[in-house]
């Protein structure tokens, strides 16, 4: 290698930080050639795809109504990544929780009560954390690896989806399309600003970012998880158990999942169709990252993550790309996120820089 | 059950593991080396979109299955350089490299949906494919079929009598004692993923020049997650993933089984079979703790800093 690496005496918090902005530097300065590559001027793309969709007020609301289910995924998925538990099933989480709040709205498309909302919120909430606990008991039972299972989860709950559009969900009077029938008024989450799609989901999102944040920040709960994490010997050590742990951290981040995609059907979508979800739940596992685990830093790159969604489409449209687009942008920005977080625990050594580094560390030592 | 359903689903079952076996005996001797590599997916869909191209533009199912290879080993080496060079979390970089190989592959193969190819052919061997029942299943397959019998042996008797096995072994379970006695683990590591990465690119041109020969965004649907899960089921041994394949290869077509005998199931329920195998599988071998890692490479996962 040219490069050497040298390990820091201790891992730098500077570069915690600066290691997201420097990956989304790397990311425009990439995309940027690579449109070059495709033909087109660098700068009016990147423009296309990152300011012109949020340049105007419909566009700031879309953001929102993206950002909503990108966030509930992701900062669940901060509380089960802080105790090393690698869910990968927000995705599928995120499609059990639409697929029984549907199940439950399309029964109660006649009630106009008030508690029709809230029933169908908790189904969904419910849908996802059963979805994400199913996996933590094989976790802890039968120590079954948790990204196997929950990745099979996925394509388990994508099925069941689909099977139900088909079947039991599909509307009796929608001329055989794969779709529920619409949702009664009640059930649909309240439009926030008129002649928008913003509904009370972003709303569901903050207050989760709060909850969580307190939660890991505060809680004696938030406490445990995080040692957990850290070196679960000594959380087993200290008297904590581990397994329950583990429960309560799925639990939390299949909830919001599941509150995730009650938040599409009922929102946005107000029915249930089988594309709930463009890959949200994977995402934010992107996101999760991106955000240094920490709530507000999920926040940030939540709307980054809605804004390179839109990106995607306005490229389709105005660029004539294909839509993966998006999928590739993402790629590029976890790789290179990954590779820089190198520079939080060692120090790059250029062949022309000499012994500096070394002695430094040793005079830290 | 009259005989010729049970010769053509012993065919399919042949037919539809032979992926899961290519991907999942690339995938063990990377894990050997100790190197946990999640991106199989995305190294997989690569190699089917890579693959269908090139054959598409030159009409060469040879170049096809090439390009399917070199892609696959681009591919492992991106993840190398950033777990292996860089240290970083083997198991966040996997991850990567299927997002990343997802959003490629559909992103290059955009234009090249539904196009049709010449898949490759079915060469029967006379006499042999003959044999009542298992002459369809077992010789007259294509040729990748015939080639993932002889990867097997290769792979079997590298762990069983090579000596390179052995380095990799060792490598896999104690890296700083191989660095020690001085066997190259980073270069290992190196050479045991970009053959993964070969195995998963030839498993994805499999599925896009063979199998159903066309390409379509994600095709592999859940392939290279399930062969890593048959590597924990084999236990990490090479007889036991052929096995495993093949398994998971006849769950995969049980929906033809079914409408062969005349049920009337849901596909959408039945394509879920595959995953609820896996699912099962993975706790029926992982059950008990201490022997799931008695097989499993000690160090697996674990990055190797020389000197750290």
């Amino acid at each position: 290698m040219f490069l050497k690496l040298v390990p820091r005496a201790e891992h730098s918090r500077k570069m915690a930080y600066l290691s997201p902005l420097l990956a989304g530097v790397l990311t425009l300065v990439t995309g940027g050639i690579f449109f070059y590559l495709q033909g087109h001027d660098p700068l009016f793309a990147l423009k296309t795809m990152l300011y012109t969709p949020i340049s105007d007020t419909y566009g700031l609301a879309e953001l929102c109504v993206k950002t909503a289910p990108i966030l509930l995924c992701a900062i669940g998925l901060a509380i089960v990544f802080k105790a090393q538990v690698w869910n990968i099933g927000a995705e599928g989480q995120l499609l059990m929780g639409g697929l029984t709040a549907s199940a439950l709205a399309v029964n109660i498309i006649e009630v106009e009560a008030a508690w029709a909302l809230p029933v169908v919120m908790l189904a969904g909430i419910a849908g996802g954390a059963l979805w994400a606990l199913l996996a933590a008991w094989l976790k802890t039972h039968f120590n079954a690896n948790e990204i196997l299972t929950t990745i099979m989860f996925n394509y388990i709950a994508l099925n069941l989806l689909i099977f139900s559009v088909h079947g039991p969900l599909k509307d009796p009077d929608g001329y055989n399309f794969p779709e529920s029938a619409l949702f009664g008024d009640a059930s649909l989450l309240p439009i926030l600003v008129e002649d928008t799609r913003v509904h009370a989901g972003i709303l569901f999102a903050l207050l989760a970012v709060v909850i969580i944040w307190v939660l890991l920040a505060r809680s004696f709960i938030g406490f445990q998880i995080k040692v957990l994490g850290l070196d679960a010997s000594a959380a087993r050590l200290a008297g904590f158990k581990d397994k329950k742990l583990v429960w309560i951290a799925m639990l939390i981040s299949g909830g919001l999942a599941g509150l995730a995609g009650a938040g599409e059907v009922a929102g946005p979508l107000g029915q249930l169709v089988p594309q709930i979800s463009p890959g949200y739940g994977y995402a934010a596992i992107i996101v999760a990252f991106l955000g240094r685990l920490h709530p507000v830093g999920i926040l940030f790159a939540s709307l980054l993550m809605a804004l390179i969604y839109m990106g995607g489409e306005m490229a389709q449209i105005e660029l004539n790309m294909p839509l993966a687009i998006t999928g590739l942008f993402q790629g590029m920005l976890l790789f290179y996120l990954l590779a820089c977080d190198v520079l939080i625990g060692y120090k790059i050594k250029f062949p022309w820089s000499g012994v500096k580094t070394v002695t430094s560390r040793v005079e830290q030592q | 059950m009259d005989i010729d359903l049970i010769t053509n689903i012993l065919y399919a079952m042949i037919r539809t593991g032979t992926p899961l076996l290519i991907v999942a005996l690339g995938e063990m001797v990377c894990e050997k080396s100790g190197v946990l590599n999640l991106g199989q997916e995305g190294m997989m869909l690569m190699g089917a979109v890579a693959g269908f191209i090139a054959t598409w533009l030159t009409g060469s199912l040879f170049f096809g299955f090439l390009m399917a290879i070199v892609a696959g080993v681009v591919m492992s080496q991106l993840f190398a350089m950033i777990a292996l060079g860089l240290n970083a979390n083997q198991v966040a970089t996997g991850l990567a490299l299927t997002i990343f190989g997802g959003g490629l592959s559909a992103f290059i193969g955009s234009s090249f949906v539904g196009k049709p190819i010449d898949g490759l052919e079915i060469i029967a061997i006379p006499f042999l494919s003959d044999i009542p029942v298992i002459g369809k299943m077992l010789f007259a397959q294509d040729l990748i079929v015939y080639l993932s019998f002889v990867l097997f042996g290769i792979i079997f008797w590298f762990f069983r009598s090579s000596r390179t096995g052995l380095i990799v072994k060792a490598v896999g379970e104690n890296p700083h004692a191989a660095n020690a006695i001085g066997l190259p683990v980073l270069r290992t590591r190196y050479l045991a993923v970009a053959f993964g990465g070969a195995m998963a690119g030839l498993a994805g041109g499999y599925l896009s020049l063979a199998y159903t020969p066309l390409w379509a965004e994600n095709m592999t649907a859940g392939r290279g997650w399930i062969a890593l899960a048959l590597v924990v089921f084999a236990s990490w041994r090479t007889e036991r993933i052929l096995l495993g394949a093949y398994l998971f290869g006849l769950a995969s077509i049980l929906h033809l089984v079914a409408q062969g005998l005349g049920f009337a199931v849901s596909p959408n329920l039945l394509a879920m079979l595959p995953y609820i195998a896996t699912v099962l599988v993975l706790v029926m071998m992982s059950r008990n703790q201490g022997r799931s890692k008695m097989y499993a490479p000690i160090s697996l996962g674990k990055p190797f800093h020389a000197g750290a």
